[in-house]
């Protein structure tokens, strides 16, 4: 049955510079802002946007990831026609190959994409923290009669050179694009948003897999290839939060940013971000508990001091500890006493009674998932 | 033990009369009654069935059905929505069966539906009560006794102005009297609306008690029985309350704040209280609020003081507002400089500024849905 839009979403990467977080998780199922999972945001504006079928490439640790993701029925994408498909790596009567690239990722899987023969397909990734009202880019995606349309946002000057960044004209036409330029000629980066038209997007992963030197990307690869041809590429500015939290540091500051008094998204609002839910109580706040400038989930237990912090789902903050500037994940444990500041503490980690863990904005500590940190374990610096 | 009660089904009764719980069952039934935060109280009963492995539930709806499919819908929140068995509802009798008080008439006009389920045993369950319970015990109680009926009992927490019904027991469990009081006495052995027998018994005794005239299953058909049947009671020591009247829903939802009960009720590996799946966002606090001994579902916002209070999904507290012993239900707005203390707000209430109500412990003030002060 054919369909207008299909999404492609890229989540196998292993996210290595997310360290210990990443040793048994994909990087797209990392806990975020409590109660979300970092997939729950592409997956959610997927269903926002109308878009009804969305293939999940895993690669990397895929277990919770899949697990996750399930049916897709947490976020209604689980429809009798549509829904969600999980596509890792297969083998076929021409042997097995792993993902070789974003772009061979999906070149693996131009079967999928034929058997749901799409107008469009839409490319994204699992590793960024943004709402997005993809049907509008699609519209802008018509309207320029493009072959393919890449989703930009401004980025401060200084930071540019660590973006693929986009020259355009005055409609928007890309006329150039680099990966990583050492001294920017825009601060258009690409946000790793794809809109192709389905037979041109064919055509050049086909070609590109036939070229033994390239390392099939898309950034790298594709969008250059499709430049040199001179094909209708055109930008889509977005104005609005969007984070890409593939490091230690910029993880924490993302779920800092949430703390702030308005928050940059309202993440239960109309365009609300869906997760799995689990069904576990309201938390409860002891009686000898200080809560302030905090996010809470459900499940979790405060019993001592969280001042500007993050608590997950099934956490437990003993008496008498203290949590400051940090992001607790899922049933992690934090013993009576014990000092927790400028961390992320790892999913069923247990900090000790007694024990610290301290970092700095600059060097966040961190613990990985189910790690156990005693008081003798000085501070603890790893950085991202 | 699941595969063992995979042969029980279940029905939940939500027919029950109310008349202590006031404006909280004007528009609903005590099953759909919000608890503890998230819950409805037929969470418990339902998910005290799914976790003891029943896979077959009927449920026995009342007229006033509307909150309780827009809680339940399929059942997949229970995982019960499925191809085989799952949820079912049981609408209440229709006219052919006649006017007639009383539960039996809706049991005999579904007969047809529990003689058809593949099961061997009937697990009946009145969700009025809050309890975390594991029925494969009762099951094998219920063969080993070689009971006609067992019935679940638990002593009452506290004097209760509600009629129950009460047992005496031997130490074996076997039931030597049985009867109907008209308020409960702190420490009697009451019923907790829990019974289990064979099928083919449990429908021959409704086919008996509905056509012989019987209106009422526990005194029409249950204490009947008594005379010639073996009724065993078997005595739940779990934490439980029936929610019967607005102190005992307020006292049961001021009880969760115990983290020893709180970890009972809901925190115990494979059993969880199933609910309906909300997206809310997890709870703010902001900069300097003061919140201790307290509940809080998310979708809240704190910025005032909370102590000792149970706070629904969407609840807010602005600035210097205080809520004190309180149930504050979904959605309701507790604003600056506001204060309540032992009420119960039922949803989408809005307490204004600098207005204050006080009611008692031991008589909550109760404020009716969508009621601005």
């Amino acid at each position: 049955m054919k369909i207008n839009c299909l999404a492609m979403i890229l989540a196998g990467g292993q996210g290595s510079r997310l360290g210990p977080l990443t040793k048994n998780i994909a990087k797209p199922a990392v806990p975020f802002g409590g109660k979300y999972r970092i997939i729950d945001f592409p997956l959610s504006n997927c269903a926002h946007s109308g878009i009804e079928r969305v293939g999940v490439l895993t690669q990397y640790r895929p277990f919770a990831l899949h697990n996750y993701v399930g049916n897709g029925n947490a976020w209604d994408l689980d429809g009798r026609t549509g829904g969600v498909y999980i596509l890792p790596p297969y083998a076929s009567a021409h042997g097995a190959d792993w993902y070789k690239g974003t772009a061979d990722a999906i070149y693996q899987n131009l079967n999928f994409i034929e058997m749901s023969d799409p107008n469009y397909v839409l490319i994204l990734s699992g590793d960024h923290i943004y709402t997005m009202d993809y049907s509008k880019m699609l519209d802008s995606h018509r309207r320029n009669k493009a072959d393919a349309t890449i989703a930009v946002i401004e980025v401060p000057w200084g930071e540019a050179s660590r973006f693929g960044i986009m020259e355009t004209d005055d409609d928007g036409r890309i006329t150039k694009f680099v990966e990583k330029p050492k001294e920017p000629k825009s601060n258009l980066a690409s946000m790793g948003i794809y809109i192709f038209s389905t037979a041109y997007l064919k055509r050049f992963l086909e070609e590109d897999a036939k070229d033994e030197m390239s390392e099939h990307d898309f950034g790298k690869n594709i969008i250059p290839e499709m430049l040199a041809e001179r094909g209708r590429l055109f930008s889509y500015p977005f104005e609005g939060y969007w984070k890409d939290v593939g490091t230690i540091e910029s993880l924490w500051q993302a779920n800092m940013d949430f703390l702030a008094k308005r928050p940059p998204i309202d993440i239960g609002g109309e365009w609300r971000i869906s997760s799995a839910n689990q069904p576990v109580p309201p938390h409860y706040i002891g009686a000898n508990a200080k809560v302030a400038q905090s996010i809470v989930n459900e499940g979790s237990m405060v019993f001592g001091a969280v001042e500007h912090s993050i608590i997950s789902m099934g956490v437990r903050v003993d008496e008498g500890a203290r949590v400051t500037d940090s992001v607790i994940l899922p049933h992690a444990y934090i013993g009576a006493g014990a000092v927790v500041d400028h961390a992320i503490i790892g999913s069923r980690s247990v900090v000790s009674a007694g024990a610290r863990v301290v970092g700095r904005e600059d060097a966040i500590a961190v613990t990985g998932d189910g790690e156990e940190v005693l008081p003798e374990t000085d501070e603890r610096r790893q950085v991202g | 033990m699941r595969q063992k009660v995979n042969y029980v089904m279940g029905l939940v009764d939500l027919q029950q009369d109310s008349p202590l719980l006031g404006e909280l069952t004007k528009r609903r039934t005590i099953a759909s009654i919000p608890f503890a935060g998230r819950y409805r109280i037929i969470d418990f009963a339902l998910s005290s069935m799914v976790n003891s492995g029943i896979r077959d539930v009927g449920i026995l709806l009342p007229e006033k059905s509307r909150p309780i499919l827009d809680h339940l819908r399929s059942g997949k929140d229970w995982d019960l929505a499925r191809h085989h068995k799952g949820l079912a509802y049981l609408p209440p009798a229709q006219a052919e069966i006649g006017k007639r008080d009383g539960d039996i008439k809706n049991y005999y006009a579904n007969l047809d539906f529990i003689e058809a389920s593949l099961s061997d045993y009937v697990l009946l369950a009145r969700a009025d009560s809050v309890y975390n319970m594991d029925f494969n015990p009762i099951l094998r109680f219920h063969q080993n006794t070689g009971a006609d009926i067992t019935m679940v009992v638990s002593p009452a927490a506290h004097d209760d102005p509600y009629r129950g019904i009460v047992v005496k027991m031997a130490a074996n469990g076997l039931v030597e009297d049985i009867f109907v009081k008209p308020s409960l006495k702190k420490g009697d052995m009451r019923a907790l609306g829990v019974y289990l027998s064979r099928k083919s018994d449990f429908c021959a005794g409704v086919r008996e008690t509905y056509e012989h005239g019987g209106s009422d299953f526990r005194v029409d058909m249950v204490m009947k029985a008594f005379e010639s049947k073996k009724i065993y009671a078997y005595e739940h020591k779990g934490f439980s309350r029936r929610i019967c009247s607005m102190l005992a829903y307020y006292e049961t939802n001021i009880a969760m704040l115990d983290p020893d009960i709180w970890y009972e009720m809901f925190m115990q590996e494979g059993r969880p209280i199933f609910t309906k799946a909300k997206d809310t966002a997890p709870v703010r606090y902001k900069e300097s609020p003061r919140v201790v001994n307290s509940l809080v579902a998310n979708g809240c916002e704190i910025a005032g003081t909370v102590e000792n209070s149970v706070l629904f999904r969407g609840v807010k507290v602005e600035p210097g507002a205080v809520v004190r012993d309180s149930v504050i239900m979904q959605g309701s707005v507790i604003q600056e400089d506001a204060r309540v203390r032992c009420v119960v707000c039922d949803k989408n209430v809005i307490i204004s500024s600098g207005k204050s109500i006080e009611g008692a412990p031991t008589y909550p003030v109760f404020v009716g849905k969508n009621v601005r002060i």
